[in-house]
């Protein structure tokens, strides 16, 4: 019996933070206070709040110390956990009241939220499956092996109205069914935890934190459609992910929870990893699925579709990490529980990868019908520096823009496809005034080019005439010509692209478009980027009120553009100006600014 | 692991040492831990609690540290707090009283009068 827990969070976000050497210096700092058999130290998953990074809650007290520096684990130690003082100082701010600490839950940023994909994450040692059996965990799997029909689990996921969380919002009773009814000797279930959209990391942090609740939940599905073998194809950029995973998976294996007749029942199923190499495409599910096989990460046309022909053309069911996630609550807690949260179509929650300029950066899980205006204002905490918010993107390269106008419009599948973006897998980058959304569009077109797989044209060179197009615009060169055929260039690809990749890949480019013509204007017409980003539009200028004629700028420039005589107003020539900003920075009047 | 019986079983097993990190109402510990209270002794009263607990699975028991309370010549003190009755302050406590407290008040109900702060 230990009388204290400390958790430190393992995320990939804390651990890049130095969360490892903080857990190091913890465990030393316990032995040369001979606390070590009374403090149990625990690596948990993701808090959420990676902003305040790294993260160590210290049980029975609940408090919750941010930002934490290794020099400051021996103050812990000796104050809180030997005298029994909190270091207050070391406290997130948040949560210190005048006479003692609050509760996480009432906080800004968790009040909101509702946990249900989450609900491990940060809260259990995820390399100990008896702190997930404790969390109720592999009951949803006993029960529907020893009290339910396989048709029962079918109906029950149905009645749940839960979505696919992995971006395309198909409903996953029908997926099953589907899987359920395709005749074949074998079949096989599918885990996608290949997250590859810039910015996102919902389905790495459950996986980190609660692997297990993927496990079990595949577990139920191979027995729902009748597979006895699963696959979870998952990035090998997320190392710490898939040692946590197979640890799991061995864990739950020597409990016989994986293997043959579970829960002594007929029931027998298996899981592997398959490492993907990085190819966003990969995400795709045809793509995954030839990966899986072992062969070159490309789609193919639909239909057939994998419930019928999926790996090694065997009815294949293959869902996304966080869709699993849930599914063991909807089994525990009953459908009708479940669909009681988040709105008429969509039902449940999400969780979002909060990234961008905003200043709670982390994991966000909040109910369906959550505005936008809610995520960022209340738990996301606003924008840093006081600057305006102009937009936010959701559904990262397949997705589009939301701005500032529709704030109030709930995050639920529909409505965000009727505004023209989407829900995506979850990534939600905030930008403020000092984004240019030309160059956004841009951004997110550089990464398709780079990620389409090829196989098809109008994506393999779709996407490259678009980005041609783009650059031209930023770079001064473009005209009204050109935002025309950046239209009808992208519904092309759209329409005629063979997988997701390509028939989403100009959605960036449409909403910008859509909601920030005007800026696409400005840099044609005017040829002024709005923001002061692209580079080939903004002029540094000096003041020559203000210019006291120091010569510093003209000593920084590195291709000697400034000149001038000491003491009277120097000169920027924008002919050779490389527009680096280095004279901006070594003013120290204040005399040069951007135009 | 065969039957929904064998899964129950582990749980139960992990609650007790899990249970520590929910907000829950139960019987709170508290040992008096500044300098006065460890020179008089409160460590090894503290780590009998915690041993004690353990080792009668007790799951809706925290012990938790405390400062000076200001009556230092009394130390180690240790007061307990159950659900809904006032709270009994314990002085010069011993690893030996602490197991005692932990049978017959914790477990039982039944303050043990003669250690408390009125005997002193």
């Amino acid at each position: 019996m230990y009388r204290g827990h400390v958790l430190c969070c393992g995320g990939t976000g804390c651990t890049s933070s130095g969360s490892e050497a903080i857990i190091n210096e913890m465990e030393a700092q316990l032995k040369a206070n001979g606390l070590e058999n009374e403090i149990k130290v625990i690596k948990t998953g993701c808090f959420g709040l990676c902003a305040l990074g790294p993260i160590m809650v210290v049980y029975p007290e609940g408090a919750f110390y941010s930002r934490v520096k290794v020099e400051d684990v021996k103050e812990i130690v000796e104050e809180h956990l030997l005298k029994g003082r909190i270091v207050t100082r070391l406290l997130y701010q948040e949560t210190v009241e005048d006479d003692g600490i609050k509760s996480l839950n009432e906080v800004d940023f968790y009040k909101k939220q509702h946990r249900v994909a989450l609900r491990n994450c940060g809260v259990i040692d995820p390399e100990n499956i008896d702190e997930y059996i404790e969390a109720d965990g592999y009951k949803a799997l006993g029960k529907v092996l020893t009290e339910m029909t396989r048709e029962e689990v079918i109906d029950e996921v149905t009645k749940s109205g839960l979505r696919g969380r992995g971006g395309g919002g198909f409903p996953t009773g029908l997926k099953w069914k589907f899987a359920y009814n395709a005749k074949g000797d074998k079949k096989f279930v599918a885990c996608n935890a290949d997250e590859g959209d810039p910015g996102a990391f919902m389905d790495r942090s459950i996986l980190e934190g609660d692997p297990h609740s993927v496990i079990e939940a595949m577990a139920i599905a191979a027995y729902a459609v009748g597979a006895d073998q699963g696959y979870i194809y998952i990035r090998a950029e997320y190392p710490i992910a898939v040692k946590r995973l197979e640890i799991a998976i061995g864990q739950a294996r020597a409990y016989g929870l994986l293997g043959k007749n579970i829960f002594g029942t007929d029931f027998s199923f298996d899981l592997e990893l398959r490492l993907g190499a990085g190819a966003f495409v990969c995400g795709e599910e045809t793509a995954l699925m030839t990966s899986i096989e072992g062969k070159r990460g490309e789609p193919r046309p639909r239909p057939p579709f994998p419930a019928n022909q999926g790996l090694w053309a065997k009815p294949t069911l293959l869902n996304n990490v966080e869709t699993y996630a849930n599914i063991t609550q909807i089994i525990n807690n009953g459908a009708e529980w479940f669909s009681s949260i988040g709105t008429e179509k969509s039902k449940g929650t999400k969780v979002f990868a909060l990234g961008g300029k905003i200043n709670n950066t982390g994991l966000v899980e909040i109910p369906m019908g959550t505005t936008l205006r809610e995520i960022i204002e209340e738990i996301g905490g606003g924008i840093p520096d006081g600057k305006k918010f102009k937009a936010a993107q959701t559904g990262g390269p397949s997705g589009g823009c939301i701005p500032a106008a529709l704030m109030d419009t709930p995050i639920d599948y529909d409505s965000l496809i009727q505004i023209g973006s989407m829900m995506g897998s979850g990534g939600l980058i905030v930008m403020d005034e000092d984004n240019c959304m030309v160059d956004i569009a841009k951004f997110f077109l550089e990464f398709t080019v780079d990620e389409s797989c090829g196989k098809c044209a109008p994506c393999r060179i779709g996407t490259k005439r678009l980005l041609e197009i783009l650059t031209k615009i930023t770079d001064g060169k473009g005209t009204m010509e050109d935002i025309d055929r950046l239209e009808e260039l992208a519904y092309t690809i759209k329409n005629s692209s063979l997988c997701g990749l390509g028939q989403t890949a100009p959605n960036p480019v449409l909403s910008t478009l859509r909601y920030f013509r005007d800026e696409y204007i400005a840099h044609v017409k005017d040829k002024t980027c709005p923001a002061g980003v692209c580079k080939a539009l903004s002029r540094y200028v000096i003041n020559r009120e203000k210019c006291k004629g120091c010569s510093l700028c003209s000593r920084q420039c590195p291709v000697g553009a400034i000149s001038g005589k000491i003491k009277e107003p120097f000169v920027i020539d924008s002919d050779k100006c490389i527009k680096c900003g280095a004279c901006m920075e070594a003013c120290k009047f204040g005399a040069i600014y951007k135009k | 692991m065969k039957s929904l019986a064998d899964l129950e079983a582990i749980r139960q097993r992990a609650a007790t040492d899990v249970n520590i990190r929910r907000e829950h109402d139960g019987t709170r510990i508290v040992v008096g831990m500044a300098t006065c209270g460890i020179a008089a002794g409160a460590r090894p009263v503290m780590t009998a609690f915690v041993e004690e607990i353990g080792k009668r699975n007790l799951s809706d028991v925290s012990v938790v540290q405390t400062g000076c309370i200001g009556m230092c010549r009394l130390e180690p003190i240790v007061e307990v707090m159950r659900p809904g009755e006032e709270k009994v302050t314990y002085v010069k406590m011993t690893p030996e009283k602490a197991r005692r407290v932990v049978s017959e008040h914790i477990v039982n109900g039944n303050i043990v009068a003669e250690y408390t702060i009125g005997n002193a």
